[in-house]
């Protein structure tokens, strides 16, 4: 079989029964890398060498007992702005663009301990602020489905290696959508875990209160396997908890029966488009079919949660950006006479525009005399948004609904438009500001043949449910076995 | 929330950026489009609602007082743009 259709879990079975080694799984994906990814760029950064010489030391672990994982030996792409010691590490920013860490993320360490192979780094839009990869300073990543398309971000290079098979599974972040988005529309799997649940020690920060790392893969089994090796509390990020011990067994059971899922109605509403909702309401009836209850309910506050995190997401980047002074580490601009002169030269020269856009707009939302009228109006908004999920949970098991309202646009037509591309965030962004879970899996074509993704919303610590809800359905279609060359 | 070219520049100013008069003219219309769409929000009621500030109930997170770093300043100078004798560069600060 080829090695790049397989998924992670049937690699790691494959080498721990000796049907095939580290090294050539390795080989297979290095050299996909190296005949593919020219028409895609979903990497920023490819580490041959490293990720051969790990591979042999990945095998040996493993024939002498040290690495157990069902993931022990399987490679992995890691999104570009999660550190990874002596790799760069460029948010896809001209000022990181020579940014060595001289540490590995929490997450990254984790990977290493369970035997993992790091392919590279993954391509993504600057700073994770964008939804489109485009606004990243290495050039756009291509949708594999059509690569005139975007990939959907900013964990676009995240999805696409996985839907181009680069990767068999993949490391992203999600700030307000940037998995699950570009999941949907590259036609794979991508969980959004709880705020607090994964260490975000390493992973350089755009939206304090709302980033979150997580996995994406072909399959949701293949996510659960990944996200059971990554989370868990950690010493080196205080805002990590103690949470109830993740069961493997449990998240990939697909039990559906007696299941209660409620759909906001407010995420069916106007702007969806018409393949969007239909496959929805499709995934509602494949629920119904499973045994589950499936409801529509209202969500009126769905209205709100774009204006609410564009506020907060700006605030705190605006904040955690100011640390790229051009003098500790990054781009530093040649040239300039005095301290003030550095800062704004070499800021001015190594951002973007959108990532100088949500400066400017966290700026005025803190600044003096509108910080009440914006920042405060927003976190009243977020207490009403945690509270709707709150109600809502008391009468479901989880929430569906769409990622997106449409599938992957054109590359090109949001750039131009901003408040258009923030839009598309409508549905995904009240999951992060609520702080909980949520899976997106992929759940119909619209009729350019591009995939759809829907996404299971859950109980704070409670991935295992939505994932089991997952992988039901997934054992109940083939929307996910689906890829760009066969269709 | 009217912006203008002036508030544009305020808000270089507090960011230490500095765009392109093309760039300005544009942010101008961008921001303008941004804050007239955020500006929806208060249609919201939030009388009595206090600002949310953690997703879940965490505070004050401790760990034991001990030192775990090693002395790894070549490692982080090795990313300065500038760097002597084992410290950073800076513009002359102080007159």
């Amino acid at each position: 079989m080829d090695i790049c259709s397989m998924s992670a879990l049937e690699i790691g079975a494959a080498i721990r029964e000796k049907k095939m080694t580290v090294r050539e799984v390795t080989e297979g994906y290095l050299s996909a890398i190296e005949n593919t990814d020219g028409a895609y760029h979903c990497y920023n950064t490819v580490c041959k060498e490293a990720a051969l010489a790990r591979a042999d030391e990945v095998q040996k672990g493993i024939d002498e007992g040290r690495y157990t994982s069902p993931l022990a030996g399987v490679p992995v792409g890691v999104k570009d702005n999660i550190c990874t010691k002596g790799v760069p590490t460029t948010c896809s920013s001209k000022i990181l663009e020579n940014f060595v860490p001289p540490y590995d993320a929490t997450v990254v360490k984790r990977l290493y301990d369970a035997g993992m192979v790091v392919l590279g780094k993954l391509n993504m839009d600057e700073f994770a602020m964008g939804s489109t990869t485009e606004t990243s300073a290495t050039g756009v990543t291509h949708n594999p489905w059509n690569t005139d398309c975007v990939p959907g971000g900013s964990s676009g290079g995240a999805a696409a290696a996985v839907a181009a098979k680069l990767a068999p599974v993949t490391l992203g972040s999600d700030t307000g959508g940037s998995i699950r988005q570009p999941a949907s529309f590259c036609g794979v799997s991508g969980l959004k875990p709880t705020y607090g649940a994964v260490s975000r020690y390493g992973l350089v920060a755009y939206a304090s209160s709302l980033d979150q790392i997580g996995p994406l893969a072909h399959d949701a089994k293949d996510c659960a396997a990944l996200f059971s090796v990554i989370e868990g509390k950690d010493e080196k990020d205080g805002t990590s908890m103690e949470n109830p011990k993740f069961d493997f067994a449990a998240a990939t059971n697909g039990g559906m029966q007696g299941k209660k899922i409620g759909i906001p109605a407010d995420y069916l509403g106007e702007g969806i488009s018409t393949d969007v909702k239909a496959a929805i309401e499709a995934a509602a009836e494949t629920y119904r079919g499973l045994g589950a209850e499936v409801e529509i309910f209202p969500m009126p506050i769905v209205k709100y949660a774009i204006p609410a995190y564009y506020i907060i997401a700006c605030a705190e980047a605006c904040s955690n950006l100011s640390r790229y002074d051009g003098i500790k580490y990054g781009y530093s601009s040649p040239n300039t006479d005095n301290l003030l002169d550095t800062y704004i030269k070499s800021r001015s020269e190594g951002f973007g525009m959108e990532v100088k856009r949500r400066i400017m707009l966290g700026n005025f939302v803190l600044s003096s005399g509108y910080y009440d009228a914006y920042y405060n109006k927003a976190l009243k908004a977020k207490k009403l948004i945690q509270q709707a999920f709150f109600d809502a949970f008391e009468k479901y098991d989880m929430l569906l609904g769409p990622v997106a309202p449409t599938t992957a646009p054109k590359i090109g037509e949001s750039l131009s438009d901003p408040l258009k591309m923030y839009l598309g965030d409508i549905y995904t962004v009240m999951i992060n500001i609520a702080g909980v879970p949520s899976m997106a899996i992929p759940c119909g074509f619209d009729r350019e043949n591009m995939p759809i993704g829907m996404q299971l919303i859950g109980k704070p610590f409670c991935e295992a449910e939505i994932l089991s809800a997952a992988v039901g359905f997934q054992n109940a279609t083939d929307f996910h076995k689906k890829s760009p060359k066969e269709s | 929330m009217q912006i203008d070219k002036n508030l544009v520049m305020y808000l270089e100013k507090l960011g230490r950026i500095e765009l392109s008069e093309e760039q300005r003219t544009a942010s101008e219309k961008d921001l303008q489009d941004i804050l007239t769409y955020i500006d929806t929000l208060n249609e919201l009621n939030t009388d009595g609602v206090e600002p949310a500030s953690h997703s879940f109930p965490v505070a004050n997170v401790m760990r034991a007082d001990c030192v775990t770093n090693s002395d790894r300043r070549d490692a982080v100078l090795q990313n300065a743009p500038r760097e002597k004798d084992g410290c950073f560069v800076v513009p002359k600060t102080v007159e």
